[in-house]
Parts: C-alpha cells; structure tokens; sequence
C-alpha cells in the first residue's frame, strides 16, 4: 500500500478506537480500487449485453445516456458522441437492442456502467429498424402522398436516369427503352449508388435535373443487392430530392421484393429497372398498331359518312322537283295563269257594276239637267250677281241675260212687280 | 406545306392527342361533309408524321455532366453492352 494509506490509518486509529485494526480509504481511493479491478477483468473489456433500452437520453454534448434493462436488473450505460454518430436507427425506449462495450467505473458518482461503443437492435438488423423509423416519419410528414403523385408523360421525349454508369441497370434500361420506344431520348446523370456518397450524388443529380429541365421525366434506381447495397434509396435527403422533384420521377431499385423508401416518394414504383422503363414509355408496336387502327377507323367514319350523304341525296333526288327541273317552273307558271284568270273574272265583274251604276246615275242626272227643264218652254234670268230669284234682284234700267232652251237674250228691265 | 410545317412544331404527344380527337369526332359522325373531308386529310396527314417519327426514331443517349458554369454539358455514351453478346 502506498504511503498516503499508512497516513490515513495512523490518524483514524486515534480517532476512532473500534477501527484500529482495519485500514481505512478515501471515497476516490475505494472507486479507483474498483476501477482498476474491473479494468483489469478482460471479460469485460468488450462485451456484448442485451436489454432493453430505457431512460434514453441525448444530451446536447451529443453523448447519448440510457439504461439496460432485464426482468430483473438494470445497467447504467453512455455512449459517447462519436460512436453514437455512427447509428444507423434512432434507438427508442422500449426496444430491445444489444450493446457492444466495456464495463467500467465511472469515478465521480461511483458508478460502474457499460461504456458502449455499438448498439443494434436485437432480432432485426439496425437497418431494417432505420428503415421503418424513416417510413414512419415520412409518412407522418405526407411524403407518401397519393394526391401529391405526378402522372407521366405518355410519350416522353427526353428521360433523365440517375444510376451508376456502369452498372447492368443502365444497361437494361436502355435496351428496353430502345426496343420499345427509341424516340425518346435519354440523359444519364452518371452518380455512386452505393457507399456513404451515394445519398448526396443521387439527390443532387435529381435536384440538378429538376434545375435544367434534362428531361421531362426521371428514372433513378440500381441493379440488385444487399440491403446495404440499396441502402442509399433509403436514405431521408434522397427521398426529399424525389419529393420534391418536379419532374416526375420511377423509382427502380434491386428485384421485384426489394422496397425502398424512394419507392413509397416516388411518383410510380418500379420493381426493377428494365421494369421503369417498360413503365416510362409506350411500346412503338402497340403505338404503330394504333395509328393504322385510327387510319382505318377514319376510313370507315368517312366512307360511312360519305354512305349516308349519298342516301339522303338519293331521296331528294327522288322528289319530282328534282327528276323534272322545268316541273317547278311549269307549277308556277300554271299558278300564275289561274291568278291572271280571276283576277280578270274579277275586275270584269266589277266594271260591269260600275258601269251599271254610272248609267243609272247618268239618267237621273239627265232627268235633273235644266236644259231639260229649259226645253219644256222654262227661262232662267241671270244678272252678274246670278240666277234672279225675285224681283229686287234686277232694278229697272239693269241689263238681264235670258237664257231659253235654244239660244238666250240680253234684256233691259222696264220696270219691277212685286 | 402550312398543314406540314403545323404537325412538325406539335409535340409527337399532341399529335397523337389530336389524331385521337379526329378519330372520335369522325366515328360521331356530325361534322358536315366538307369539314369532315378536312379531318380526314389532317388525320392522314398526323397519322404519317407519327408512324414516320416511329420508324425512323433512333435511340440518342447522353451522358450529362456539370459544366464549368453549372450547365449540363452532353457527352456520349456507350450504349453497347460489353461482354454480353
């Protein structure tokens, strides 16, 4: 023992007479001891504990505090800024996990806790877990959303592929795109798809699309793999880049099983990449087919239209108005001579009247004329003044026109009776 | 060559959506005579732009790459597999 421990019993030996034998330690001392010991135990220098997680706490230091847990027992641990950098998943209280570590004394407060340097979930892999926390938050933040989903263009004329240049997936998709619609064409934007740059150049790619309009359509996906390998289709500034991507944008990434987060972002999930691109475009077969289909079909519509056209021709030609042009002349014509015939049947008939009248009339007004009236042997007398109807009309001396029935005479007044 | 000149400067989708229109509006049988003879014309002539654009399409691919001033400059790329025969 050092000297320090010698000191210290000589003077608790006269202080407290029921501990003379026994040696006594500083609290720093007793932790120490402890400490050197379990430093000392290999076992525990790298040792894996399973538990659950409790009590999870995130420090602003970035050091992440929790405790382990069973039925039974609970171990303190830290793990510090740096490893907790490295998880792949968010650890949540509750979950079961296995921590990787070494078990020591944490001086200050005496404590001994797991120092760990590694945590995992335990029974699924830590990636699986990452996969449903970020599929749960994106979904939570409506990334998922249907309503939010472009449609393709039917025919698109210029396709942006993110993927690797030199993977089978480019390869395969431009063999498909090529048998099945070769007049689109095609823009790769050549990124890493697997690796911790892989995220970055995939999601720049895909914004650096959407900034120069590349295309009118995105494809981004890679060949198959581990999940390792495809993991960077699970990464959260991969899937905001097809979110907010403006051109539409497949995601095809691994086989049929696989799924991704850029999947569930994406506007239409492919399950492979020569599957994106029977997705992308039409087939130039189908579509030639088509446009002879229309060609005949137009036929038809015009022949039928020509058909019916001709029918209704032939019924009015049926009409005698059209078999005989001079017919409708020849109706106008009788037409008119029957107008002509009465309306001189009618003014005939009534001249005729007029006529009859007139006479009549011209017989009263005989009967009525003074030369009539004159010719019986009557005289009318007429000064300037007019017809004289008496006496006063005509002084003595006056001169008077007398008119008889044949011839008149111009009179002197003599004289005037009353 | 004005008809000509309009379907080269529509998309190969408009014409297709047009031929569409044509063909659905001559099988409704309502257009009259003359103007039905025009749309007949006009889908002959979209039908043939189309089917020629089709057979004569070949696939053009580019490799885009960041240009000095951020803009995409095109080069070409190898579109034949290698080692697959």
């Amino acid at each position: 023992m050092p000297a320090l421990f010698f000191v210290q019993i000589q003077k608790n030996r006269k202080e407290e007479g029921a501990f003379v034998d026994q040696p006594v330690y500083q609290v720093s001392q007793v932790n120490e001891y402890v400490k050197a010991l379990l430093d000392g135990e290999p076992i525990l220098q790298d040792i894996l504990v399973r538990g659950e997680l409790s009590n999870y706490k995130v420090y602003p230091s970035g050091h992440h505090y929790f405790t382990l847990k069973d039925k039974d027992s609970a171990l303190r641990c830290v793990m510090f800024r740096s490893q907790a950098q490295r998880l792949r998943f968010r650890p949540e209280n509750g979950m079961k996990a296995i921590a990787q570590g070494r078990i020591s004394v944490f001086s200050r407060d005496g404590a001994y806790q797991l120092y760990c340097g590694g945590l995992s979930p335990d029974g699924v892999g830590d990636l699986a877990v990452a996969f449903e926390q970020l599929k749960a938050k994106l979904l939570e933040e409506r990334l998922f959303d249907e309503a939010h989903k472009k449609p393709l263009p039917r025919y698109p004329r210029r396709i942006a592929i993110v993927t690797s240049s030199a993977g089978a997936a480019i390869h395969d998709m431009l063999r498909i795109l090529r048998r099945r619609f070769p007049a689109a064409e095609v823009a790769l934007l050549p990124v890493r798809v697997q690796g911790v740059e892989a995220p970055a150049e995939i999601a720049g790619a895909i914004r650096y699309a959407n900034r120069w309009k590349v295309g009118d359509l995105i494809i981004t996906g890679r060949g198959g793999g581990s999940m390792e390998d495809l993991w960077a289709f699970n990464d959260e500034r991969v899937a905001r880049a097809i979110y907010e991507s403006e051109l539409p944008v497949i995601s095809a990434v691994g086989h049929e099983p696989d799924v991704t987060i850029s999947d569930f972002v994406a506007d239409v999930r492919a399950s492979t990449p020569s599957n994106a691109a029977e997705i992308a475009v039409p087939d130039q077969m189908e579509l030639l087919r088509w446009l002879r289909g229309a060609g005949e079909r137009m036929a038809q519509a015009e022949e039928m239209k020509l058909e019916l056209c001709r029918r209704r021709l032939q019924t009015l030609a049926e009409k005698r108005v059209m078999k005989d042009q001079l017919a409708f002349v020849q109706d106008r014509r009788m037409l008119l001579t029957h107008l002509q015939q009465r309306l001189g049947d009618l003014s005939e008939k009534s001249v005729g009247a007029k006529r009859q009248k007139f006479s009549s009339l011209a017989a009263s007004l005989d009967a009525m004329s003074p030369l009539k009236v004159l010719g019986r042997g009557y005289a009318v007398a007429r000064n300037e003044q007019g017809i004289l109807k008496s006496y006063r009309d005509a002084p003595p001396g006056s001169r008077i026109e007398v008119a008889l029935g044949e011839g008149s005479l111009e009179c002197t007044v003599e004289k005037g009776r009353p | 060559m004005a008809g000509k000149k309009k379907e080269d400067s529509q998309t190969f989708e408009q014409q297709i959506a047009r031929l569409e229109e044509i063909v659905a509006r001559m099988e409704k049988g309502d257009a009259e005579l003359a103007d039905s003879l025009a749309l007949f014309d006009e889908g002959t002539g979209l039908i043939h732009s189309c089917g020629k654009l089709l057979d004569e399409a070949e696939q053009k691919v580019v490799r885009l790459m960041k240009g000095a001033d951020g803009a995409p400059v095109e080069l070409p790329f190898d579109t034949e597999e290698e080692a697959d025969g």
